[in-house]
């Protein structure tokens, strides 16, 4: 850590941390609710767990894009963060907000209310002032981090990591737009949905993914900064008409079917680039880089994702399929797979990468961070491939027989279980983690023949 | 071979490329659900206007022969033939424009819009989508007008050269077979 101001993101992975905890502890309790059904029914009812779990993961990772931009920011600007006050105030509106979203959820206590009440569309269930709350956070946001950028020196990684971040704050604003046709709701609300996952987080993935393999492998930044711009353009290029894929059965007109179908169909593109990126990276870079969890995160990160955002997301994509997937569990297994392999493992890589040099210590409790990592991922693809099979059968009894929904339900009994087996491997694997990042044990990787070049010179580690 | 030899800037070739890709998918699908209409979609494509597009791959292609009369002179150092071949070339597409302009009016007076037959969506997709290239690509010729640097005037070009083959690649499955 070079500057002073990095510490900032310290304190947003400390609260991302806590959030990924409630967040599969969550997942957990509503596998549990899957293979019994009444469980909590009263208490905490399964809308609402699910609005927890999927609120609870997107603001988690927001906090982990935050504080890896107030941590590789000063860096590649090579100066300090414009103010650290504003990021304060950023982290506590957040999670005031955060507080404010669950209390809301659980007892509901402004039931209808236009500014306290929860809004009741999916995912963008906050309460108005929650919204309002991150929307004034986010400008503070791109206010102080703009200022840093414009100062500093500029780089490719840069400018890929504020351009999604713009994207993303800008994108936010259709939370407010609310049309009472329930049609044009939909069309715009995935503008925030869709427009984020498949469009600006992936700038945000390819440039954080850019600067761990700047920093992991080194790499010419030349070379990465070719990649970046070639991941960067497919990534629009497919994304932005891919929000057609939404657009299916919804009231939109048919045409969406095809551009939909088309353009999504290249979302694959940039993950596979992303993928092959990372690779060539590590085969071509010279350095050893003692902090190998890290590496093993950022690679798992593209490969999952290419999986899970890319092939199970192609798996449904097209509207001929999608006709008899929609909704079921596929939808569920994809979604699982994507969020976990682009976004959980990316900022879990940064994350790794970051925490040992913000305490200014050796990375330790290495093998630990990559047992977590093998815990966690089987995990996932073990419940995205049971989810798969649960959707394939579902697809079937309930689409092409025309069973009824709750029957067909009861017949995917065998596979809720597993999943929920899978689910508690997820969660050891995230508490795992956790641990092994924060807590300071024994266990130290001696930093070995520190990035030994070729010609034979020693570099310092960073 | 690498991204970095090709002539031009790189990323204009990815974007080629994917340019190319969506448009050969987009005229497979078509040609896919044909399959499943053979004579519906003889008779829509019947009431189309073949004239016009035969004039407008008249124009398009002078017009894609002015922008590689411009990159040409851009290499030689002749600025004045290099601006004067892409104002050419834009005023090119800009004719192709007014004729698909008059063309579109024409089906939508006769009342073919993209829902009156799977045929007519993809006609509208696939020329609509061509058309904005059009549109597009004469910004990027005015652009690389301005500084009219070697490298990037062949970037123009070669999109601009995108546009006329996407163009050629959709009038036989679009106007001709059937």
């Amino acid at each position: 850590m070079r500057y002073h101001s990095q510490r900032i993101a310290y304190a947003y992975f400390l609260v991302a941390m806590v959030l990924f905890a409630v967040q599969v502890t969550i997942g957990l309790i509503m596998g549990w609710i899957y293979v019994s059904p009444n469980f909590l029914s009263e208490l905490l009812p399964f809308n609402i767990a699910r609005m927890l779990h999927t609120n609870s993961l997107v603001v988690w990772l927001l906090l982990g894009f935050f504080g890896a931009t107030y941590y590789i920011l000063p860096e590649e600007a090579e100066r300090e963060i414009h103010s650290p006050l504003l990021a304060w105030i950023q982290l506590g509106i957040f999670v005031l907000g955060t507080a404010g979203v669950v209390v809301t959820y659980l007892f509901d206590l402004f039931h209808g209310h236009w500014l306290l009440g929860k809004e009741g569309r999916e995912f963008l269930e906050q309460p108005k002032w929650v919204k309002l709350g991150i929307a004034v956070a986010a400008v503070i946001f791109m206010y102080n981090v703009s200022m840093t950028a414009l100062k500093g020196r500029r780089t490719a990684v840069t400018n890929v990591l504020l351009m999604g971040l713009w994207g993303l704050v800008l994108l936010w604003l259709f939370a407010f737009y609310n049309p009472a046709n329930l049609v044009l709701d939909k069309q715009y609300w995935w503008w925030v949905i869709h427009l984020w996952v498949e469009g600006v987080w992936e700038l945000i993935m390819a440039a954080i993914l850019a600067f761990l393999m700047l920093k992991l492998t080194g790499v010419d930044r030349e070379v990465v900064e070719k990649w970046l711009y070639v991941i960067v353009a497919t990534a629009l290029f497919s994304g932005i008409l891919g929000t057609g894929h939404h657009y299916y059965w919804i009231g939109l007109p048919a045409y969406w079917q095809w551009i939909g179908s088309i353009f999504s169909s290249f979302e694959i593109v940039p993950f596979f680039a992303m993928m092959s990126f990372a690779f060539v990276m590590v085969w071509k870079g010279r350095r050893d880089h003692p902090n190998k969890a890290a590496l093993v995160w950022s690679l798992g990160c593209t490969v999952l994702a290419f999986f899970g955002a890319g092939v199970w997301g192609f798996l449904h994509t097209l509207h001929g399929v999608n006709y008899y997937t929609h909704g079921t569990q596929i939808t569920a297994a994809h979604g699982h797979l994507a969020f976990y392999g682009a976004y959980v493992c990316l900022v879990l890589a940064l994350v790794t990468y970051c925490m040992p040099l913000m305490k200014n210590r050796d990375p330790y409790n290495q093998v630990l961070n990559m047992a977590s990592f093998w815990l966690m991922s089987s995990g996932m693809v073990f419940m995205t491939v049971t989810l798969t099979f649960a959707g394939t059968v579902q697809t079937h009894l309930q689409r092409v027989e025309g069973g009824f929904f709750m029957d067909v339900q009861d017949g995917l009994a065998l596979f809720y279980w597993m999943r929920f087996g899978s689910g508690v491997a997820v969660v050891l694997g995230a508490l795992l983690f956790i641990y092994a990042v924060l807590f300071p044990r024994r266990e130290v990787v001696k930093a070995g023949p520190v990035q030994a070049h070729k010609d034979g010179h020693l570099e310092a580690a960073e | 071979m690498r991204l970095q030899d090709l002539p031009g800037e790189p990323i204009m070739w990815v974007l080629i490329a994917s340019e190319l890709l969506v448009f050969a998918a987009g005229i497979t699908a078509m040609a896919g659900v044909r399959l499943t209409d053979p004579a519906g979609f003889a008779a829509a494509q019947a009431q189309l206007h073949g004239w016009m597009a035969a004039l407008n791959t008249a124009i398009l292609v002078t017009s894609g022969f002015f922008a590689a009369r411009a990159e040409r002179a851009c290499r030689r150092g002749d600025r004045r033939g290099a601006r004067v071949g892409l104002a050419l070339a834009a005023l090119g597409g800009a004719g192709f424009l007014a004729v698909k302009a008059v063309e579109y009016a024409g089906d939508l007076r006769a009342g073919l819009g993209m829902e009156s037959h799977p045929f007519f969506t993809f006609y509208y997709l696939l020329t609509g989508f061509h058309a904005a290239h059009v549109l597009f690509g004469i910004g990027v010729l005015a652009l690389v007008a301005i500084r009219l640097r070697t490298e990037e005037v062949q970037a123009g070009a070669a999109f601009w050269h995108m546009v006329d083959l996407v163009w050629v690649l959709l009038l036989p499955p679009v106007y001709l077979l059937g």
